[in-house]
């Protein structure tokens, strides 16, 4: 079948210079994480108190979301409430336009690329200002994030070096990764100086203190929420918890798992807008809470497990589908495990379901994830509900499932089995024909002339 | 948008779950002695490229030639920071103008942006664990005077270092207290958006100078 997602994802297997640079750079994160983790009962203590605080968060979010509403409100954050995109983007733009904004500043924020932020602002003729690093490159690159916390890392520096080289003309020519970074200081910096809106995303929001938890390691992030007279963030629902101390093993947790790093450079608290005394910090915060689908989520208890997510990419880095078609491969704006089973949520099995066959339910990202999202589960669950849905619409899924049920019941009956099996074995020449398909991109299986069966028939087994 | 409110939360409300009390997470803390902990904080500090110094009361002195090694030309400070008198009583005179903050943020943007070469904060505490600086701004010492010039300052006393920020938390009773803006730093500003690789200096302080006293 030639659908959109395997087409994506034949392009994606033919970008050999893509597919080097993730590698490359997933192999170093997949190192740096094991390297801070070296002790793993204190990694698994550790992810159960991740999974406890989520979970609980979850189970009481709407009691939760209303408490954070009542501290913000009490610290002199307003708070704004949206179900979809559409609605967040209209409650970002009237706030910007109220104060006559005609730039913003933007924090790394991968809820602003779900709510299609960028092109809704432009659309206005506001400027958006990407100020990481890697969503700086990527947005004078026109493109999209390919993972989640390292948005350019399907660029090498060579690419980097020409896409700063034409957007740059009057800076000098580098290829040096140091130069390269401090090329991005000196162009933003007037930006930072200049520009009265900004706008990050949220890492935590602490229901007990109405406290919005950023991580983040250049600075931009900090500047973005201070140096501007007006800062909106704008988060999903389930980055609540409910305490502020949830937050010690849960910064650990993510920044471990995501880069190996103890903890980012920055850890940034925010608990309200400038006070009447205080010197600087923006005079207004504003907190954009978006559902987007989520409530959702939430209602199933099965699924709900995915909400528990606190974005590290661990499970990406971890992946071997991700690793080979990078984060382009699956169209979405998350990528890998996670956004194999968020997207088919967030935007509909209809649209989304293939997705969830993105993997190979090897489990390496339930493995790796620090709040212990059983995704090969949960993608399980997805393929089966997407195959429902599906039955009968192609011949295609009605061929699959004709196979599977031929399948079960050849294994409900000894006898069926057997004969089968002894037919398979027979006709094994012809087997490399008929399934050529799959053979395309692997090495023909060969079946065994003796089945299992008879072969511990004959010896027994070693333990017995 | 209290429409959009009252669905979400409805929505939210079908399917009631268990509720349950706030697990509570047992607080991770270290036994270590002061030494201990000064020794790790200053290790974990210095693998992220931040510059440590063991001070004593002449520490003003030693900052000051720690900033004319770095031409640095003006060294921005809280005018009625917890340490300013020190700071100023022990500044040599041939070393880098001292610039007091006074004003708000809209009477010293362009100062602080464009000449500002250095900075001067106190911290409220370290963090041994992971090597990380305590900053609760103040309006004495204000959230940008950490974050623009390309050199930060920080003066730090050993009796302030801790094990974790979990232990800090709990013992302070941060949550009854949440300031404006808290903070950690855990060295000078960095990224590795290109090819993974580290580069100091982005966007926040090209250099991390820490005093421990
Ligand atoms: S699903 Fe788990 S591993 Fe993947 S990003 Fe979310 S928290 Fe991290």
């Amino acid at each position: 079948m030639r659908t959109e997602l395997r087409v994506r994802a034949t392009q994606a297997l033919g970008r050999d210079r893509v597919r080097a640079n993730i590698r490359r750079a997933m192999d170093g994160l997949i190192l740096k994480r094991r390297a801070a983790f070296p002790d793993v009962e204190e990694l698994e203590r550790l992810r159960d108190q991740g999974e406890a605080i989520r979970d609980h968060a979850l189970a009481n979010l709407p009691e939760l979301l209303e408490a954070l509403e009542g501290r913000c409100a009490a610290n002199g954050i307003q708070v704004h409430w949206a179900r979809d995109a559409a609605e967040a983007n209209a409650i970002i733009l009237t706030i910007i336009q109220g104060h006559g904004g005609k730039a913003v500043i933007k924090g790394k924020s991968m809820v602003s690329e779900e709510i299609g932020l960028n092109d809704c602002l432009s659309a206005h003729g506001i400027e958006p200002i990407e100020t990481d690093l890697g969503e700086l490159i990527i947005q004078l690159a026109q493109e999209h994030p390919s993972h989640i916390v390292a948005p350019a890392v399907h660029k090498d520096r060579r690419e980097i070096a020409a896409l700063f080289s034409r957007h740059y003309p009057d800076e000098p020519y580098t290829e040096e990764i140091e130069r390269l970074t401090a090329l991005a200081r000196r162009v933003m910096r007037e930006r930072f100086k200049g520009t009265r809106i900004g706008l990050s995303g949220v890492n935590f929001a602490v229901a007990e203190t109405g406290t919005l938890c950023l991580v983040e390691n250049e600075g931009n992030g900090r500047l973005s929420t201070t140096a501007p007279d007006v800062h909106i963030a704008i988060t999903g629902i389930e980055k609540v918890i409910a305490r502020l101390e949830h937050l010690a093993p849960l910064l650990t947790l993510l920044t471990r798992s995501a880069t190996g790093q103890p903890i980012t450079t920055y850890v940034n608290m925010i608990s309200g807008p400038r006070k009447p005394d205080e010197r600087d910090g923006p005079r207004e915060v504003h907190l954009v809470l978006l559902d987007n689908g989520r409530s959702g989520i939430h209602a199933d208890p099965q699924l709900r497990a995915t909400l528990r997510c606190i974005r590290c990419a661990a499970c990406m880095n971890h992946c071997p589908v991700y690793v080979r078609i990078g984060g382009h491969g699956y169209g979405t704006v998350y990528p890998g495990p996670i956004g194999s089973i968020l997207e088919p949520q967030l935007q509909g099995l209809e649209r989304q379901g293939e997705l969830a066959q993105a993997s190979t339910l090897c489990g390496a990202c339930s493995a790796v994830c620090p709040v212990r999202i059983p995704i090969p589960q949960l993608l399980n669950r997805l393929r089966f509900e997407h195959a429902e849905a599906q039955r009968g619409k192609g011949t295609g899924i009605r061929i699959e499932g004709f196979i599977w049920r031929a399948w079960a019941t050849a294994h409900a009956h000894p006898a069926l089995y057997r004969r089968v099996t002894w037919i398979i074995r027979r006709m094994r020449g012809l087997v490399g024909l008929s399934i050529r398909p799959w053979n395309r991109t692997r090495t023909a299986p060969r079946i065994a002339p003796r089945s299992l069966h008879a072969l511990v028939r004959e010896e027994g087994l070693a333990n017995d | 948008m209290t429409d959009a409110r009252r669905r979400i939360l409805q929505g939210l409300r079908v399917h009631a779950a268990a509720k349950g009390r706030a697990p509570a997470i047992p607080v991770r803390r270290f036994e270590w002695s002061q030494e201990e902990a000064v020794d790790r904080l200053e290790q974990m500090m210095q693998a992220v490229r931040t510059e440590v110094h063991r001070v004593d009361d002449a520490w003003p002195q030693r900052l000051a030639e720690e900033l004319t090694r770095a031409s640095a030309r003006r060294l921005y400070y809280g005018a009625k920071g917890p340490l300013t008198g020190e700071l100023t009583a022990g500044w040599p005179d041939s070393a880098p103008e001292l610039v007091a903050w006074e004003g708000s943020i809209e009477t010293t943007r362009d100062r602080l942006f464009d000449e500002a070469d250095a900075s001067f904060t106190s911290a409220r505490a370290g963090i041994a664990e992971t090597g990380s600086l305590v900053l609760w701004p103040t309006p004495a010492e204000p959230r940008l005077l950490s974050l623009v010039p390309p050199i930060h300052c920080v003066l730090l006393e050993r009796r302030q270092i801790v094990s974790t920020l979990h232990a800090l938390m709990v013992e302070e009773r941060w949550a009854a207290q949440m300031p404006t803006n808290a903070l950690l730093i855990s060295g000078p500003s960095k990224s590795a958006d290109i090819e993974q690789t580290l580069a100091y200096g982005v966007h926040g302080p090209e250099r991390l100078i820490l005093l421990i006293r």
